[in-house]
């Protein structure tokens, strides 16, 4: 009872106050910005035959769909019962799509890749770097971590753009665009399809993510392996294999959990930046297009539905953590 | 203090020696530096378009090509390079103070106001940053000039920096130097400028450059999407106009490699030279080099 209420109930409170910020951000934005959504709307679709009634009545269309009609006080009530419907309006840019049904259809795509791409990088960051602070005289452990170290810092746009021009573009062993090719009814083929096509795209994130893993890991394991447990282990002649698995690894595992929850975050922008660059059908492709509609109902979607999800993301992880730390659970 | 303190053009030289990090990250600045001051020596302005000829490959009279638009890549790369610094150091400006700040007064000051500070910036920690940088953006199209962005991103990337500093901060609260200089009669105000500064300066020097990374980043993301002030060369809108004129499709690598060139090296160069110097700063590492000399 009081794991509940020392432990879960503050982070479940947390994540509704980022929601609440997160929207009310949102819901703000737009509002305070020069720039009226509904008249650049407007000017996109008319031109000067339209009969000036017909476009005060699309006016007014627009105004109630983007929920701009009333005091800011009502406006802002109609925005929550929106959300609480989970009704984000139609798409502009494909009109009358909904555009939770649009997000629903991207979402496996940006999911399966950031899903595939942070576990591989997690898995390899946390191998790589714990050795590279166990052996730090070897030679590939050097090399893997100057490459790593030199990719790190690049900018992630520049990285993918990179991977494309060099493995779709000039040597081309990759697709350029889409996620799949073929159709699902002959399976095999499709299912290698859409390994083929996510390949580049999960290469750029899982090289950052594991760019990243790497620094924070090998920092870790230092500490670890500086530490008397270990020295004892290593006077008491344990073989080197199970120190370092049975109390390097295990005993620098656990912050990394925790970053995980605040890492996903920044994965998902990667991922985002990932989908456009590489035209990859998830949610950031979505976005990009929209950019390019100017379907201002999209971005919007697609910003509180970002909001959301990482939210939920986080809390999920926080929630499980005490699965695996009984210090957590028993303190 | 450890160590004899030198003045700052002396660590350089030591440092320039010592380390090959530090001596290839201040040479790959250096020249970037010095190519983003040579834009003052432009004999074309930045925006200035059809000036040379179009669509050159490199050659003698034009080092790095001529673009579709009849610029010369060489001097907008020289643009470029300012105006990309420009942003992103006010950014790191703007986020950096306000992390200082709200770190340091919830780590120091502790109780109710670390508890608010606290759950202000977890808030803001998990909020996710591109779509609502790219909302704003979009809202406020073709008028987001490079101040404008560089305020923007700097308002956007202040809550983990200060989530570390304010754990900085605890920890070294608990060390045992400073309970020292308690019983020693030291004054808070002592303390925080001579015993914990030496600590917390390389740390800052470090995280300033996860900064930049963050700001270089989204003024390229935001550009290439054409949400940015497209007419003033940045980096990211060198890669946009590109783009654009599909300089991919037709062969014409120079305009597209020399922005992703420059970037590349602008955030290799910077977190080569941070990572040495905040080595060679932090006591921490000084206290090791020491003993491990004494003891050799």
């Amino acid at each position: 009872m009081s794991f509940i209420k020392s432990y879960a109930l503050p982070r479940v409170l947390q994540w509704a106050v980022v929601i609440l910020v997160g929207t009310t951000i949102t819901f703000i934005i737009p509002r305070l910005l020069p720039t009226d959504p509904v008249e650049q709307t407007l000017r996109r679709v008319s031109t000067s035959q339209i009969d000036p009634r017909a476009v005060e009545t699309f006016r007014n269309t627009i105004q109630d769909l983007y929920g701009l009609q009333g005091t800011p006080l009502e406006q802002y009530g109609r925005f929550w019962t929106r959300l609480m419907r989970a009704d984000l309006g139609p798409s502009l840019g494909a009109f009358p799509t909904p555009v939770t049904q649009i997000i629903r259809d991207s979402l496996p795509w940006t999911i399966g890749l950031l899903g595939a791409s942070i576990l591989i990088s997690w898995v390899l960051g946390i191998i790589l770097g714990t050795f590279a602070a166990y052996f730090p005289r070897n030679r590939w452990s050097n090399i893997i971590g100057g490459v790593l170290v030199t990719v790190y810092p690049v900018p992630y746009f520049i990285l993918a753009l990179v991977l494309v021009l060099v493995f779709a573009y000039y040597i081309p062993i990759f697709p350029l665009v889409g996620g799949s090719s073929g159709s699902p009814a002959n399976l095999i083929p499709y299912l290698l399809s859409i390994l083929q096509h996510a390949f580049l795209p999960a290469l750029s994130l899982v090289l950052i993510g594991t760019a990243f893993r790497f620094i924070v890991a090998r920092a870790l394991a230092s500490t670890v392996i500086a530490s008397d447990p270990v020295t004892y282990a290593e006077m008491a002649g344990i073989a080197r294999r199970r120190i370092l698995f049975a109390y390097v690894v295990r005993n620098s595992l656990l912050p990394q959990i925790t970053d995980l929850g605040l890492a996903i975050g920044a994965l998902f922008e990667g991922a985002l930046i990932t989908e456009f660059v590489f035209s990859y059908p998830g949610v950031g492709y979505r976005l990009y297009t929209a950019i390019l509609q100017s379907d201002f109902n999209m971005i919007m979607g697609i910003t509180l539905f970002s909001i959301v999800g990482i939210a939920t993301a986080t809390l999920v992880i926080d929630l499980l953590y005490p699965l695996l730390d009984p210090r957590v659970r028993y303190r | 203090m450890v160590g004899q303190v030198r003045g700052p053009l002396g660590a350089a030289r030591d440092l320039f020696r010592s380390s090959p990090a530090f001596r290839t990250g201040s040479i790959i600045l250096l020249i970037l530096l010095a190519l983003g001051a040579l834009s003052i020596f432009a004999p074309y302005g930045p925006t200035d378009r059809r000036v040379v000829p179009n669509d050159r490959s490199p050659s003698f009279q034009y080092p790095f090509g001529t673009t579709s638009l009849g610029q010369d890549v060489f001097w907008l790369t020289t643009f470029a390079i300012r105006n990309s610094l420009f942003v992103a150091g006010l950014a790191v400006l703007i986020s950096r103070s306000i992390a200082v700040m709200l770190g340091s007064s919830s780590g120091y000051l502790g109780g109710r106001v670390d508890r608010l500070v606290s759950s202000v910036t977890d808030t803001f920690i998990v909020m996710p940053r591109l779509p609502l940088l790219i909302l704003i953006s979009f809202m406020i199209r073709g008028s987001l000039s490079m101040l404008a962005m560089a305020v923007l991103l700097g308002l956007l990337d202040w809550a983990w920096p200060s989530k570390r500093y304010r754990a900085q901060v605890l920890t070294l609260r608990e060390e045992e130097f400073t309970n020292t200089a308690v019983f020693a009669g030291m004054g808070t105000f002592r303390i925080v400028l001579r015993e914990h500064l030496p600590f917390l300066i390389p740390f800052l020097l470090a995280d300033a450059v996860s900064g930049f990374l963050f700001a270089i980043g989204m003024e390229v993301t935001l550009s290439v999407l054409g949400l940015s002030d497209l007419g003033s060369p940045t980096i990211g809108t060198m890669i946009y106009w590109a783009g654009y004129y599909q300089a991919l499709l037709a062969r014409r690598f120079w305009w597209l490699g020399a922005p992703i060139l420059a970037s590349v090296l602008l955030v290799v160069g910077m977190y080569l030279v941070s990572v040495s110097l905040g080595n060679y700063l932090d006591p921490r590492t000084r206290l090791k080099t020491l003993v491990a000399r004494s003891g050799a």
